[in-house]
């Protein structure tokens, strides 16, 4: 009995070796955490990382319910999630930037317009804009597309293009970036916003951030200097100040070999 | 005979073993059902149970720590600067009122500084869909059915049948991308529709998967009627298609009814096809051109991303409720009242 304690005993000691973290939330970025971990693991052979998706909302509550080490989200935590973790477990979050992504809004590219201001693009999408004419196209109902709102996506748009105005009703949601961009490039009047996609029959549009400033296209020298004015941040989020292999990684991922990895997956690096 | 006596009790032993396994399958399944339906409705009752709407304490909203931000370049900082005071500035999360009054509105905004949870055009976009998928489908269906089991050769019906059936177990994904990709193009290029996505391209996508459904019961419903019925017909000298509409259907008419009706509970309850096929817009209108949003697809869509426990998430979970409720009284009502008459009408007849 006593042998078998102790062998027992010498195996759990030799356990911390190995260890297992979890990453889990924003499907927008799983491959982005994939390529990290991946990579992560190629070194650090004695850490396993696992990563599962299933959207911001989900990650964030894992968190909060202690069954993820990190938590992947495309959206900032909200307050009342923050304060959620924050009377489970007694500290605040840490969020942490990992990196960066710019929102390009789509058009048909049979569409004439080729530039908005971030007002037109707010006042098409809360429906007091409904004609193309209006904003300098043809004559021809402007037909909304947006992602769902359980997107970090949606919630970004909403909050910084709407001002945290409401959708117009009659706004068409799809599941994912991909629905979106195939929908406009079979509607020649409809409207939408998601990821840089490069997608055929659509064009994106360059935005002014107001009627004064110059038209901005969403490409990687603009979003990297910051002049394209839709870009939002992709977040980690932590219970407590990362240690141990959660600091390992973090910042590995924070790295320039990390951010390296991040432009390859198609975002954009911090820096 | 000793060693019979032995191998018969041995084999008792297995057959009772085998015999409790497999009664105990059957109720682990009737219990998962039950434990659905209580987490379901649980899930929900935090609407009802609080009248005052959830207030929090947002003055305590402290500032969240970060970590890493010297990873950030220039422009990245000027970024979260910005960011940092829009939030500041923001409205915080709300967490709504699902008073009675919210959920009868006609607005679906549950995402918003003042939640919106007006049930009412989920409702009518379920319905919508619903009806223009079995207004397409149980013709086809039930006229189908009827061919291959009273008219059609018998090599005709082995090839059909089966490959009706087959299209049941598509994955609605790949009826739903098809309804996306090909499907509406075809019918807006077909009528000229405003919307691409919309409520009738949304049922005619659905009715492909429908139409198995009632396919199967309503074949099932026909090859039931007694061939004495039909016998007696083609002998007083009808011909096979009088007999066939007037004999043969009529009396199959209870399960066709059944089948309807469970083809409806499917059509109610798909979710991928309506989701990617409907354009999700939650409108109140009747106009089978306009985009709709089905209580279904709602719960798909923003399942995943709700804040846990707050009142959308609750409100998702009443339209589960709803969902669960209607779809189990469909099913009820074709299973018992309508199966039992079927049964009496023959043993009467």
């Amino acid at each position: 009995m006593k042998t078998f304690l102790a062998l027992f005993l010498f195996v759990a000691a030799a356990v911390p070796e190995s260890q297992t973290l979890t990453i889990k939330g924003s499907d927008t970025m799983v491959i982005l955490v994939q390529q990290w971990a991946e990579r992560y693991m190629a070194v650090h052979k004695e850490t396993t990382i696992q990563v599962t998706g299933g959207g911001s909302g989900t990650g964030i509550s894992a968190l909060i319910n202690g069954t993820t080490d990190i938590c992947a989200s495309s959206r900032p935590m909200k307050p009342a999630e923050a304060q959620k973790l924050r009377q489970k477990y007694g500290r605040g979050p840490v969020e942490i930037k990992v990196a960066k992504d710019g929102i390009a809004i789509y058009v048909n590219e049979k569409n004439p317009v080729s530039e908005l201001t971030i007002e037109q693009i707010r006042l098409i999408y809360t429906g007091k804009v409904t004609n193309w004419k209006q904003v300098g196209g043809s004559d021809a109902k402007i037909i909304l597309y947006s992602r769902e709102n359980n997107s970090g996506t949606y919630a970004y748009f909403k909050e910084e293009v709407l001002a945290n105005a409401d959708f117009a009703p009659q706004t068409q949601s799809l599941p994912g970036t991909a629905g979106v961009v195939n929908s406009i490039a079979r509607d020649v009047n409809g409207i939408g916003y998601g990821g840089s996609a490069y997608g055929k029959g659509i064009r994106e549009l360059k935005v002014k951030r107001d009627a004064a400033s110059s038209a901005v296209a969403p490409t990687v020298k603009n979003i990297l200097a910051g002049t394209y004015p839709i870009t939002r941040f992709l977040y980690f989020y932590t219970k407590s100040r990362p240690d141990g292999a959660v600091k390992g990684f973090i910042d590995y991922a924070l790295s320039p070999e990390g951010q390296k990895t991040v432009s390859e997956v198609g975002y954009f690096p911090l820096r | 005979m000793r060693s019979s006596d032995l191998y018969t009790r041995k084999f008792h032993v297995s057959e009772f073993l085998a015999e409790k396994l497999i009664a105990a399958t059957a109720f682990l399944s009737f219990a998962v059902i039950i434990l659905i339906f209580v987490f379901v409705f649980r899930e929900a009752l935090p609407i009802f149970s609080s009248s005052e709407p959830a207030t929090h304490d947002e003055a305590v909203q402290e500032e969240v720590e970060t970590y890493g931000e010297e990873a950030l370049g220039e422009a990245s900082q000027l970024r979260a600067a910005e960011e940092k005071e829009r939030r500041a500035g923001s409205i915080e999360h709300v967490e709504g009122n699902a008073s009675l009054r919210n959920l009868l509105s006609t607005d679906w905004q549950p995402v918003s500084g003042e939640p919106k949870f007006g049930l009412l055009p989920l409702i009518v976009g379920s319905l919508k869909v619903s009806l223009i998928a079995i207004l397409l489908a149980a013709p086809l269906a039930i006229l189908a059915a009827l061919y291959t089991s009273t008219f059609a050769p018998k090599r005709v019906k082995e090839i059909l049948k089966p490959a009706i059936e087959i299209l049941a177990g598509f994955p609605s994904v790949v009826i739903g991308f098809f309804a996306l990709i090909v499907l509406a193009t075809f019918v807006q290029d077909l009528f000229g529709t405003m919307y691409r996505l919309n409520a009738f391209v949304g049922g005619v996508a659905l009715s492909l998967a429908v139409i198995p459904i009632v396919y199967t019961i309503a074949e099932d419903a026909i090859a039931a009627v007694p061939k004495s019925m039909t016998e007696a017909s083609l002998a007083l000298g009808a011909t096979s298609w009088q007999t066939a509409l007037f004999v043969t259907l009529p009396a199959a008419t209870p399960g066709i009814f059944a089948a309807v009706l469970l083809g409806v509970g499917r059509a109610f309850g798909e979710t991928m096809i309506v989701l990617m096929a409907t354009g999700n817009a939650a409108l109140m209108t009747f106009n089978v051109t306009d985009p709709v949003r089905t209580m279904s697809a709602t719960i798909g869509a923003e399942m995943a991303e709700v804040v846990f426990g707050d009142t959308h998430y609750n409100v998702l979970f009443l339209i589960g409720s709803i969902l669960f409720i209607f779809t189990f009284t469909l099913n009820a009502v074709a299973e018992f009242y309508i199966r039992r008459r079927l049964l009496r009408k023959f043993r009467g007849g």
